[in-house]
């Protein structure tokens, strides 16, 4: 018996690092149900990629394989686990809430007559009937809510760098084919072009200079790159943050953007400049290790959450601050 | 170019930019308490912009739909006064609570009995329960090609084009309407509405559309309610702030510059 499934996914040719916290998670919930674990891996050639994760000694290895799933097609990707599902018949089945989960895993839910719960912080068996106790974060990281679901298999996304990744084990899992039956058809949605862009990679930063609707334009980031390359002659990687406001505003890209619905990162210091502090704000970057906070308003929230606080304009502190950084260099 | 029947799902939340000390947790009730006003979602705005936008440029009709136990007249008139054509209130108290799937399986019912459309518009997900799913599974119900975070949309001969935001870029992408998108701010904020015009839709004696469950969902009692067996507090996140003092903000700046010199 294997019926907890996970989604693996696959960056750069080897299996992605949430994947193997999904791994980790999902022996314990394995465990916990007396079953084992197996995994589902989508794409035009699987075979290392399973190869890979049959290392974390998994029971079983699904592999779906078809010419068409190169790249990531919605439309194909979700027939193609719709059917996995209904041959595997999981009880669990688990996927990143990364944007691959995000855009799978709702459609998955209705395709499959049964119930997910997104972004996932914590997950266990209830020992009565077996089903899914999901945990999550709600209302922007308010409240902490603890859900149970009716429908199988019981589904749910799990939010990344919050459990173990599986370590290597032992094991005989057996790689299993499972051939979608897809066609050209069934994409609805066609791509015309991929666009890289040079974006910046935030949760990467030792300090983050970060800006929103305080600035009340988009010159305000001028600054902050000033204070952003003064800082960086005496920290390492330094880069420019955002609040959602700032990118709704069309000020910066939303690379830039902090928080639940941006990158979550946990900089050695996170400098918050005319950013009052909303809370799905506050959750990505709470675990900065020193938060430094400029605002004019002393009741923002982000005071709260600070270890160091000026109340000022900060166009006349961080053109000052800049000037006494560079004397000390 | 025909003119484009659009529908935006705007739902009504409290403020997601309030104070952490207007929110606090009840445990026994299983409710987050938030002492602050309700607005309509931001994602949802987003979403009504982009709307706003297409219409101005091809032309066409923008009804915008609130489901809930009960929705407030005089927020969603917002999206009047922003220049939505239509508003159309579904409120019932069997709405309390309901889960994604419930939630979206009456949008759908409603967006039937609207009939025809070539666009549903939702947000990315909304600021109270952070689900996501919403959107998704409505494009699902309905049977309509689903395009997923957008930050920029088109129209074109019966073709909407995408760009959606995917890891490191985007990708540009292309479906017959009707179809369903979900909205991300990179679309930029729902543009300014002058407090005359406010007033005005406030004041305006046209009452709002309002549906209950037995005016358009289609299986009576089949709606399911989220079951929430805990609602907690999260972990405390406030830190003691030491606030720089300073008679000028050269002082403040040079207070601060020891401060990273320290960190250093």
């Amino acid at each position: 018996m294997s019926d907890v499934l996970i989604l693996g996914e696959v960056k750069e040719g080897s299996l992605d690092i949430r994947t193997l916290e999904l791994m980790g998670v999902g022996k314990r919930l394995a465990a916990d149900l007396g079953t084992g674990l197996s995994v589902a891996l989508v794409g035009d050639a699987a075979s290392a990629a399973a190869k890979q994760a049959v290392s974390y000694g998994p029971d079983r290895v699904y592999k779906l394989e078809h010419p068409l799933l190169t790249g990531f097609n919605p439309d194909l990707w979700l027939a193609s686990l719709e059917q996995a599902c209904k041959e595997i018949n999981p009880k669990i089945f688990l996927m990143s809430h990364g944007p691959m989960g995000m855009e799978l895993g709702p459609r998955l839910a209705f395709r499959l007559n049964t119930r997910l719960t997104t972004d996932c912080i914590d997950l266990s068996i209830d020992p009565e009937d077996g089903l899914l106790l999901r945990t999550k974060p709600v209302s922007g990281g308010n409240a902490i809510s603890k859900f149970k679901c009716p429908g199988e298999p019981q589904l749910a996304t799990v939010r990344g760098k919050v459990f173990e990744p599986a370590e290597a084990a032992d094991g005989e899992g057996m790689i299993v084919n499972v051939a979608p039956e897809i066609d050209e058809s069934m994409i609805k949605v066609e791509s015309i072009e991929v666009s890289k862009e040079d974006v910046v990679a935030l949760d990467k930063a030792d300090v983050v200079v970060a800006g929103g609707a305080g600035l009340d334009d988009e010159e305000g980031f001028e600054i902050l790159q000033q204070l952003a390359e003064a800082l960086s002659k005496h920290f390492g990687s330094v880069m420019i943050g955002c609040s959602r406001v700032a990118v709704d505003k069309g000020w910066i890209s939303s690379d830039h953007q902090v928080g639940l619905t941006g990158t979550m990162i946990s900089p050695d210091i996170y400098v918050a400049v005319g950013i009052s502090g909303a809370i799905q704000h506050l959750v990505g970057m709470i675990q900065s290790k020193k938060i430094i906070a400029i605002n004019t308003d002393p009741g923002c929230n982000m005071f709260k959450v600070a270890d160091y606080g000026i109340v000022e304009d900060y166009e006349k502190v961080i053109p000052a601050l800049v000037k006494r950084l560079e004397e000390l260099s | 170019m025909k003119e484009l029947s659009i529908i935006v799902c705007a739902k009504q939340i409290p403020d997601p930019e309030a104070p952490l000390s207007d929110v606090s947790v009840d445990t026994d009730k299983k409710e987050v308490i938030v002492d602050a006003p309700l607005v309509i979602n931001p994602f949802d705005e987003n979403a009504l912009e982009v709307a706003l936008q297409l219409e101005e440029e091809v032309g066409g009709k923008i009804t915008v739909l609130s489901l809930g136990q009960k929705v407030s007249d005089t927020v969603l008139r917002k999206s009047l006064a922003a220049g939505a054509d239509d508003l159309i209130l579904l409120q019932d108290d069997a709405f309390e609570k309901l889960d994604s799937h419930s939630i979206a399986s009456a949008l759908a019912d409603a967006i039937r009995k609207i009939g025809e459309y070539d666009l549903v518009l939702t947000g990315r997900q909304a600021g109270d329960w952070d689900s996501g799913q919403v959107g998704l599974i409505l494009g699902e119900m309905l049977d309509l090609p689903c395009i997923s975070l957008a930050r920029e949309i088109k129209v074109e001969n019966g073709n909407v084009l995408v760009k959606k935001n995917i890891p490191g870029g985007y990708e540009q992408v292309k479906t017959r309407m009707p179809a369903l998108v979900t909205v991300s701010n990179e679309v930029g904020e729902l543009r300014y509405i002058s407090r005359t015009k406010m007033m005005k839709m406030l004041r305006a004696r046209a009452s709002i559309p309002s549906w209950s469950s037995d005016d358009f969902v289609s299986v009576q009692g089949g709606l399911q309610k989220m079951e929430i067996l805990e609602l907690s507090s999260p972990p405390d996140m406030r830190r003691d702030c030491e606030f720089i003092d300073g008679a000028t903000p050269e002082e403040k700046a040079g207070k601060l510059a020891a401060v990273f010199k320290a960190l250093q």
